[in-house]
C-alpha cells in the first residue's frame, strides 16, 4: 500500500506572488504537496495562508509564479478551474448551502443526471449514502437539510463532496477550529482514510498538537514568504516557532500573583431552559476566573446571558452587592459587565467601520457632547487605547476589515477598555490568533487583572487556562461540576477528567 | 507593553488626504453630473435659466426628496420601507375626511403628520417588536394604506381645501424661492447633521455593517430602526401635506409609484442598498439631478414614459460607472 507514497509532488506551487493596493501578501512562495501525505501549513495571521489557499482555489489570481497540477503547468481563472483540477477546500466556516439536503450539497454542480438531463434524484441518495458512509459517517441521512448539521457533520459532508469530485489535493484550513475533542479525533481518522488513498492534504491550523498529530510535512510562512520546509520528523516544535515569529517567543504565561479584592460580582441559581442550570459563582477584584469545559458545555451562553444576550429563566446578579437586572447589552455595560465574544468577524467588530469608530462604539456618550459627535475626542480616546494594546494598524481611520484577526481582538478589546468596566468576560480570547498576539492579549489580561478590574475567561485549551486563571471552574453539560484554586498542585488530568465526567461513578 | 516590542508603534490618526477624499467622493461624481445636465438644459430650451423656471423645476422633487431622506437613514440601517408613497395617500385621505367635518388649516396639517407617524409606528412594530423583514411588511403596507384610501374614496375625490391651505404646497417665502424648496433645504441640513454629527448616526452606519456586532457593542438595534421608521413615516406625512396643498384634492392614487423614486433618488446618491453606507449630501445632489432630468425632458415636451426610460438609464449608468472604471484600472494594473 505504499506505492502512492511517491516523491512526485501532486501540485506545486512555484515563484508565487501576489499583491494587493499598499499590501504585499505573497512574495515568490512555493509550496509542494505529495500525494498519501498531509503538510501543514504554519504561519502567523497575516502571513500569507489564506491568500495562497484563495490562489490555489481559483479565487485569487497570482501576478506572477506558476501552478504544476500532476507535472503540467494549469492557471485557475475561476474556482470552478481548481474544481476540475481536482482542489477542493474545506474551510473554518465550510462553504456549503444550509437550505439544501446533504445529498444536493454533495452533489451540487455535478448532480446524477438521468437520460433527459434531469437530476436523477435516487441515484444521488444512493451515491451520497454510499460516500458517507465510506467516510464513516452513516449517521448523516442524505435527506436532512444541511443548517440542521452541527459543524463537525458539516465538515463531514464537505468531506463527501470532495470525495465525489474525486478531488486529489485537499485544503483543509482550520477544520478543527469549533470541533470538539471527540470530532477532532473523528475527523483525524477521516484524514487518514484520505491519506490512504493518496491524496495530498494540506493541512492549516494554529494548534501544534494537532499538527505534529497529522502532518508528515510542515511549511512555514512568515510575512508573504517561504521560510522553511521538510519533514515535521526532523524538526523540533521550538524551532518552527522560532521560524514563525522569526524571534524567540516567551511560552511562560505573564501570570502575575495579585492579591483578590472585594467581591463584584455574583451569580447565584442561575439557570436557563435549555443551556445551563443552578449556576452560581462570585468573582473579586484583580482576580482571573477560568472557565474549563468542552465546546457545548454551556460556558458561551452563560456569559451571554450575564451580557444581556439571552434571557436566563431565573436566578440572581449581583454587582458591587446589588441586584442588577441585565435585560440587554445596553445594561450590561451601565452595570460595568463587557463581553469580548467569540465569534470575532460576527459579534466583535463592526467590519465596515474605521478602528477608532470601533474603539469609541460604546463609549460614545463620553466623547460626545449633547448627542452630537467629537471626533477629536474619538481620535484621543482610540489612540489612548490602541497603543496600550500594541496596536498595529496603518492608520485609526483604516477599516478594521483590513486587519489580522489578533489585530481585530485588539480592536474588540479596546473598545470594552475604554468604557472603563467592572468585570470584563473573554470568550476564548485568543482563539484561531497568531502567537505574538496571543502573548501580547495575556500580558494585557495579567496587566488588567493587577489594575483590579475582575476578569473571566472562557477557554477551550488547558495551557491558557492553567496559565492565566486564579481559580478555574469546569463545567459540563450545563452545570459546574467543578471549581478549584489554580495552583502549582493542580493536574491538567483533573480538570480533564472533570470536563469530560470520566471517573465519575467509581 | 510586550517584550518583543518594548515600545508601541505610533498610529496617525488618517493617512488619506482631506482634499483628496473630498475630490474623489460620490458627491462630487454627481455634482459633475448635475452641472452637466444643468449646462445641456439651458442649451436645450431657452425658458430654462428663467428663475421662474428654475423654481417650478424644484416641486418636481422636494416633496419625493423629503421623503428620501428619511429612506437614505433607513437603508443605511439596512432596513427599507416601501410603503411611503401610501402613507401619503392614506395621509391626505385623512386631511380629506378631516375637512368634511371642518377642520381648520393648522388642523390638517396636524392630522397629516400625525397619521404618518402613526403609520411609521406601525411598520416600525412589526419590524422591530415581531422581527418581521421590512421589504414584507412594507410591501404589506404599500397596499393596506392606500386601500383603505381606497374603501373611503372609491372614485371621488376631496377637494375643496381652505385658501390658507395652499400656502403648503404654492406659497413661497420671498420672490421665487418656494416654502417647499426652504423646508427641503432644511430638513436636508437637519438630516445631514442626524446622521453624519451625532450619537444616532453612528448607530445607523454601525447597524448598517453589522447589526449582531452593533447589538454586543451596547447599542439598542431595535429602538434606532423604530425610530427610523417613524421619521420615514413623519417625512411622508409633511409631504402628503405639502403634495395635498399644491394639488388642492385627495384622489386615493395620489403619489402612485413615489416609493420607487425615493428609492431611486437614494441609491442614486450612493447610498449602498445593502445598507452601511451613504452620504445625505449625495441623496441630495441626486434630487437635484432628478429634478434637473424630469424638468429638462418636460421642457423639451418629451412624454413621461420616456422620463422613466431616462431615470432608469441614468441609475444604471451613475452605479455602473465606477465600477467600470475600477475594472478597466484592475486590467490595466
Amino acid at each position: 500500500m505504499n506505492s502512492h507514497v511517491s516523491q512526485e509532488p501532486k501540485i506545486a506551487l512555484s515563484g508565487i506572488s501576489k499583491s494587493f493596493p499598499g499590501v504585499r501578501a505573497l512574495h515568490q512562495v512555493s509550496l509542494e504537496l505529495y500525494p498519501g501525505q498531509v503538510t501543514a501549513l504554519i504561519g502567523e495571521n497575516g502571513a500569507g495562508k489564506s491568500t495562497l489557499v484563495k490562489t490555489m482555489t481559483g479565487i485569487y489570481q497570482p501576478d506572477e509564479g506558476e501552478i504544476r497540477v500532476g507535472g503540467n503547468t494549469v492557471t485557475l481563472p475561476s474556482p470552478h478551474d481548481a474544481f476540475q483540477a481536482g482542489i477542493t477546500a474545506i474551510h473554518q466556516e465550510t462553504v456549503l448551502f444550509d437550505e439544501l439536503s446533504v445529498a444536493e450539497n454533495i452533489f451540487i454542480g455535478h448532480a446524477p443526471k438521468s437520460r433527459f438531463g434531469m437530476i436523477d434524484w435516487r441515484r444521488m441518495q444512493e451515491r451520497a449514502t454510499t460516500l458517507l458512509e465510506d467516510i464513516g459517517a452513516a449517521h448523516i441521512s442524505p435527506e436532512t437539510r444541511l443548517k440542521d448539521l452541527g459543524i463537525a457533520n458539516k465538515h463531514l459532508v464537505a468531506v463527501a463532496r470532495a470525495l465525489s469530485i474525486n478531488a486529489e489535493i485537499v485544503i483543509m484550513d482550520e477544520p478543527t477550529a469549533a470541533l470538539s475533542h471527540k470530532e477532532i479525533d473523528d475527523l483525524f481518522e477521516l484524514v487518514e482514510l484520505l491519506k490512504s488513498q493518496g491524496k495530498a492534504i494540506l493541512f492549516i491550523s494554529h494548534k501544534f498538537d494537532e499538527i505534529y498529530r497529522i502532518a508528515d510535512r510542515y511549511t512555514v510562512f512568515r510575512d508573504g514568504e517561504m521560510v522553511g520546509k521538510g519533514l515535521l520528523s526532523e524538526i523540533s516544535q521550538d524551532e518552527i516557532v522560532k521560524m514563525m515569529v522569526g524571534r524567540s517567543v516567551d511560552q511562560v504565561f505573564p501570570k502575575t500573583e495579585v492579591t483578590a479584592g472585594e467581591e463584584v460580582l455574583k451569580v447565584s441559581g442561575y439557570s436557563h431552559p435549555t443551556e445551563f442550570a443552578d449556576i452560581g459563582f462570585s468573582l473579586r477584584k484583580g482576580e482571573i476566573l477560568g472557565f474549563y469545559g468542552l465546546v457545548g458545555a454551556g460556558r458561551s451562553e452563560i456569559m451571554q446571558a450575564l451580557f444581556g444576550i439571552t434571557k436566563p429563566s431565573k436566578g440572581a446578579v449581583r454587582v458591587d452587592g446589588e441586584v442588577a437586572v441585565i435585560r440587554s447589552p445596553a445594561e450590561a455595560i451601565e452595570k460595568g459587565i463587557v463581553y469580548v465574544p467569540e465569534d470575532r468577524g460576527k459579534q466583535g467588530a463592526v467590519i465596515g467601520l474605521p478602528i477608532f469608530q470601533n474603539v469609541t462604539l460604546p463609549s460614545l456618550k463620553a466623547t460626545s457632547k449633547n448627542g452630537f459627535l467629537r471626533l477629536a475626542e474619538e481620535y484621543r480616546l482610540a489612540r489612548e487605547y490602541s497603543e496600550r494594546l500594541d496596536l498595529r494598524a496603518a492608520s485609526l481611520d483604516q477599516d478594521v476589515g483590513n486587519l489580522s484577526g489578533g489585530n481585530q481582538q485588539k480592536v474588540v478589546i479596546a473598545k470594552w477598555l475604554a468604557t472603563k468596566p467592572k468585570v470584563i468576560i473573554l470568550d476564548e480570547p485568543t482563539k484561531g490568533i497568531d502567537i505574538g498576539s496571543k502573548a501580547a492579549v495575556h500580558e494585557f489580561m495579567s496587566e488588567l487583572a493587577g489594575q483590579g478590574l475582575a476578569v473571566i475567561m472562557v477557554s477551550s485549551e488547558l495551557p491558557e487556562i492553567m496559565g492565566m486563571s486564579d481559580r478555574i471552574i469546569v463545567m459540563r453539560e450545563g452545570r459546574i461540576v467543578s471549581e478549584v484554586e489554580n495552583n502549582e498542585d493542580l493536574k491538567a488530568e483533573v480538570l480533564v477528567r472533570a470536563a469530560a465526567g470520566i471517573g465519575e461513578e467509581a | 507593553m510586550t517584550d518583543l516590542n518594548s515600545e508601541s508603534r505610533f498610529i496617525p490618526d488618517t493617512l488619506v488626504k482631506p482634499w483628496r477624499t473630498a475630490v474623489f467622493s460620490w458627491p462630487t461624481l454627481l455634482f459633475v453630473v448635475a452641472v452637466v445636465l444643468f449646462i445641456v438644459n439651458s442649451f436645450a430650451s431657452p425658458y430654462f435659466l428663467s428663475p421662474w423656471s428654475l423654481s417650478d423645476a424644484t416641486f418636481n422633487f422636494t416633496e419625493k426628496a423629503l421623503i428620501a431622506l428619511a429612506m437614505a437613514l433607513l437603508i443605511i440601517s439596512g432596513e427599507i420601507d416601501l410603503s411611503v408613497a401610501s402613507i401619503i395617500a392614506l395621509a391626505s385621505t385623512m386631511m380629506g375626511l378631516a375637512l368634511q367635518f371642518g377642520v381648520g388649516t393648522p388642523g390638517l396639517v396636524l392630522i397629516g403628520i400625525v397619521t404618518g407617524i402613526i403609520c411609521g409606528i406601525f411598520n416600525g412594530f412589526l419590524v422591530t417588536k415581531l422581527g418581521l423583514p421590512s421589504i414584507v411588511v412594507t410591501i404589506g403596507t404599500m397596499s393596506f394604506f392606500r386601500g383603505i384610501s381606497f374603501i373611503v374614496l372609491g372614485d371621488q375625490a376631496f377637494k375643496g381645501y381652505p385658501p390658507s391651505f395652499s400656502f403648503f404646497g404654492q406659497g413661497y417665502i420671498w420672490w421665487v424661492v418656494s416654502f417647499e424648496f426652504v423646508l427641503f433645504l432644511l430638513c436636508a441640513f437637519a438630516y445631514y447633521l442626524l446622521l453624519h454629527r451625532t450619537n444616532f448616526g453612528r448607530h445607523v452606519f454601525a447597524i448598517g455593517n453589522n447589526p449582531v456586532a452593533a447589538r454586543f457593542s451596547g447599542i439598542r438595534v431595535e429602538r434606532v430602526k423604530f425610530i427610523l421608521f417613524c421619521l420615514t413615516g413623519l417625512m411622508s406625512g409633511v409631504a402628503a401635506v405639502l403634495l395635498t396643498s399644491r394639488l388642492a384634492s385627495t384622489r386615493p392614487s395620489i403619489a402612485l409609484g413615489w416609493e420607487l423614486d425615493a428609492v431611486t433618488m437614494v441609491v442614486l446618491g450612493g447610498v449602498s442598498i445593502l445598507g452601511g453606507a451613504g452620504t445625505i449630501q449625495g441623496v441630495v445632489i441626486a434630487a437635484f439631478i432628478m429634478g434637473l432630468v424630469t424638468f429638462g425632458l418636460g421642457l423639451l415636451n418629451i412624454p413621461g414614459i420616456v422620463m422613466s426610460i431616462f431615470i432608469g438609464a441614468l441609475l444604471i449608468f451613475v452605479i455602473a460607472l465606477p465600477i467600470v472604471f475600477r475594472k478597466v484600472k484592475e486590467r490595466r494594473a
